[in-house]
């Protein structure tokens, strides 16, 4: 148990670290970019292939729900809201957690196990200026706009299924969607959450690859931690997120 | 020995969470030498240099490099000397992402604002200077034991640095590529007139090139002396390490119950359903 | 890998961000037609809101024209304060009547205006005077109740 108060305090510390060396990151904006590249990019595929899929499964069962009730028109407010409230930010969160975080831990845990972050510091360069804040700012640059474009697949995927493949009205598919759909209420309140979902698995993913024991075991634990505390820690934030943003509406 | 030595260790001792790693360490580096400390794997010879380097902070006592206390700096001092420090690591520790050439000019790159033909320039000469100025395209993962070895030379020695620290350069080394690396810390020791430290167990190659050797065993100094003093050491545990016997001060076995004793004692049995 | 090709991979990856953040404002969302430009404020004080939540829509001829902004209980006259932000491109006049209905059977409740003949005009932080509760179906149903057994009554 102090052990993990420890662990807790020590992360927090590491946290401010990165952000007060977070200097050279911005500055030479070359090594964001390249770590943007990495986490970002080639994350592209699997967010936008699993947009599309939820959004269309989104759409045979929102549609199965909603027809009951004679109301299928409203199947553009369901699959909206969802994607752009909760399931973006949150889907996105753990695909990325599970894509690019732990090939974030995996990364740093091997740079400490074979002494290359030593290697470093006794070259006079910081690591966490050096490693650690760029891959840390690159997750959280990339995460708002993963989210998006899980969220704009998504909502296309249950257009395709809704309206191409079941029938649903197109005019009042996007019409209902937009009445119902606020901009800032839904949209900018998505935004936020998975900003800071972004931050949470990237300071996750970092801290886990910093902290790994510098042995083959510790790196796979390492990356296993990653991958269940941040998918824990987004689904916690998520909760305390939704009560502030979405209460009494 | 010379009146300024470039490294101090004056009482020097250290502790992990109460167990004690170092104890009442003196040592000095003159200019322009080359200094080996052996012993042990695990007697704290790596500890010595993190010491050095500043990584680890000592328990007491102090380590002056060019009349600093290292452990006395703040982090501005501290990289500021780091910048003329090279360390050598055990494995090369190259930046497995980044090219050879890469490698090398990345110091150049962190601490100056050369332009990149210079650096260009430079990065080859270093590499030149191992040996392996045509590998310079390749990637890490491409390299053998023996040439990454070179390559993180050439990169320690990229900011033509005032001392030089190996950690365990000869370790899984062919011996062709055992004495390339020896012939290595020798000559460019001499020729860029830096002063070097070698933590090493292999004493055949490290006595051929180094010029003063400490002994080190559970964290003391136990010996010290010129290569040919050590050759010819009357020093019991000396002796046994030069030499490689078997047995000596240092047991073969692992402390245990008397071998008699433990045979005859029933073990508890196993219980289980057979039983 | 070469600078340029991440610079450009990173350039598209930004670019079509951006463009998913766009789709999601103007085409899902309704950025396009509400909630932009300035707005000024209206107060109307309500016997009853019922379930009428801060940000719901306020409308007039069926036209979204503003939004709730804060609803608080005005511990003197014991009646909802309710103020809305109206888009400035609209002016109503000074007898403009303030409704809580309810769209469709169980839909959200917003706030209705109907307008009046005034020739002036309502300026921002002025109170609507006249306005009407919410519909509580619960009142309803025993009102119903009550002038049905009234009308039981006369007809003995």
């Amino acid at each position: 148990m102090t052990d993990r108060i420890w662990r807790l305090g020590f992360a927090s510390r590491f946290m401010l670290m990165t952000l007060l060396y977070s200097g050279t990151a911005l500055k030479r904006f070359q090594l964001t970019m390249r770590e943007i590249y990495f986490t970002g990019v080639l994350s592209l595929i699997i967010i936008l292939v699993s947009g599309l899929f939820v959004g269309m499964v989104l759409g045979l069962q929102g549609y199965d729900t909603l027809q009951r009730y004679g109301s299928s028109e409203a199947l553009g407010i369901l699959v909206a809201l969802s994607l752009v409230r909760e399931l973006g930010p949150v889907v996105a969160a753990l695909l990325f957690a599970s894509r690019a975080g732990s090939a974030i831990t995996a990364e740093i845990g091997l740079m400490k196990a074979t002494e290359q972050l030593s290697a470093m510091e006794m070259m006079a360069v910081n690591p966490i200026a050096r490693v650690v804040a760029p891959r840390f700012w690159a997750g959280v640059i990339s995460m708002p706009l993963l989210a998006a474009l899980f969220s704009a697949m998504g909502v296309l995927g249950g257009y395709v299924v809704g309206v191409q493949l079941i029938g649903v009205d197109e005019g009042s598919f996007w019409s209902q969607m937009q009445a119902a759909v606020d901009f800032r209420q839904d949209i900018l309140n998505g935004v936020i959450k998975s900003f800071v979902f972004g931050v949470i698995v990237s300071w996750i993913a970092v801290f886990e690859g910093y902290d790994a024991d510098p042995t083959a075991e510790g790196v796979s634990r390492a990356t296993t931690r990653t991958v269940v505390t941040s998918s824990l820690a987004i689904l916690a934030a998520d909760f305390v997120l939704t009560a502030f943003m979405f209460r009494g509406i | 020995m010379s009146p300024d030595p470039l490294v101090e260790i004056r009482d020097l001792n250290f502790a992990y969470d109460n167990r004690a790693i170092l104890t009442g360490i003196n040592m000095t580096i003159p200019r322009g030498k080359v200094v080996a400390i052996m012993g042990l794997s695990g007697c704290g010879k790596t500890t010595t240099l993190r010491l050095i380097g500043g990584q680890l902070r000592p328990t007491s006592g102090a380590v002056r490099v060019a009349g600093q206390v290292v452990h006395e700096l703040d982090e501005t001092g501290l990289y500021q000397l780091r910048r003329r420090m090279g360390m050598l690591f055990q494995f090369g520790a190259l930046f497995t992402d980044m090219s050879v050439y890469d490698n090398v000019a990345f110091q150049m790159r962190e601490h100056t604002d050369l332009p990149e033909e210079l650096i260009h320039d430079l990065v080859l000469m270093k590499l030149h200077a191992v040996g392996l100025r045509g590998a310079h395209h390749l990637m890490p993962a491409e390299l053998s034991g023996g040439m990454a070895r070179r390559v993180a030379l050439a990169r320690a020695i990229s900011l033509d640095p005032m001392l030089m620290m190996y950690d365990e350069p000869f370790a899984g080394l062919d011996p062709i590529s055992l004495s390339i690396v020896g012939e290595l810390i020798r000559k460019l020791n001499d020729a860029l007139g830096i002063s070097s430290i070698v933590v090493t167990h292999d004493v055949q190659e490290s006595l051929k090139i180094v010029d003063y050797v400490y002994f080190v065993s559970a964290g003391k100094i136990v010996a010290e002396g010129t290569a040919e003093d050590i050759k010819h050491s009357r020093e019991p545990f000396v002796h046994q390490f030069v030499w490689g016997e078997v047995d000596g001060p240092v047991n073969f076995h692992y402390p245990a119950q008397p071998y008699r004793q433990e045979l005859h004692e029933q073990p508890a049995r196993p219980s289980g359903w057979w039983s | 890998m070469n600078r340029a090709v991440i610079d450009l991979w990173v350039g598209f990856f930004v670019a079509l961000g951006l463009a998913a953040l766009l789709f999601l404002a103007l085409k899902v969302g309704n950025l396009s037609s509400t909630d932009v430009g300035q707005t000024y404020n209206l107060q109307a004080h309500f016997d009853n809101i019922g379930g009428l939540k801060v940000r719901a829509p306020v409308k007039s001829a069926g036209v979204v024209v503003g939004r709730v902004g804060e609803i608080r209980f005005d511990p003197e006259t014991y009646t909802a304060k309710v103020a809305m932000q109206i888009d400035t491109r609209y002016q109503f006049p000074r007898d403009t009547f303030a409704t809580i209905n309810t769209s469709g059977l169980l839909g959200e409740q917003y706030v209705g205006f109907e307008v009046g003949g005034d020739p002036d005009m309502l300026k921002s932080g002025e109170v609507i005077k006249k306005t009407q509760s919410a519909m509580v179906l619960e009142k309803l149903i025993s009102q119903f109740m009550f002038s049905k057994a009234a009308e039981d009554e006369v007809k003995k």
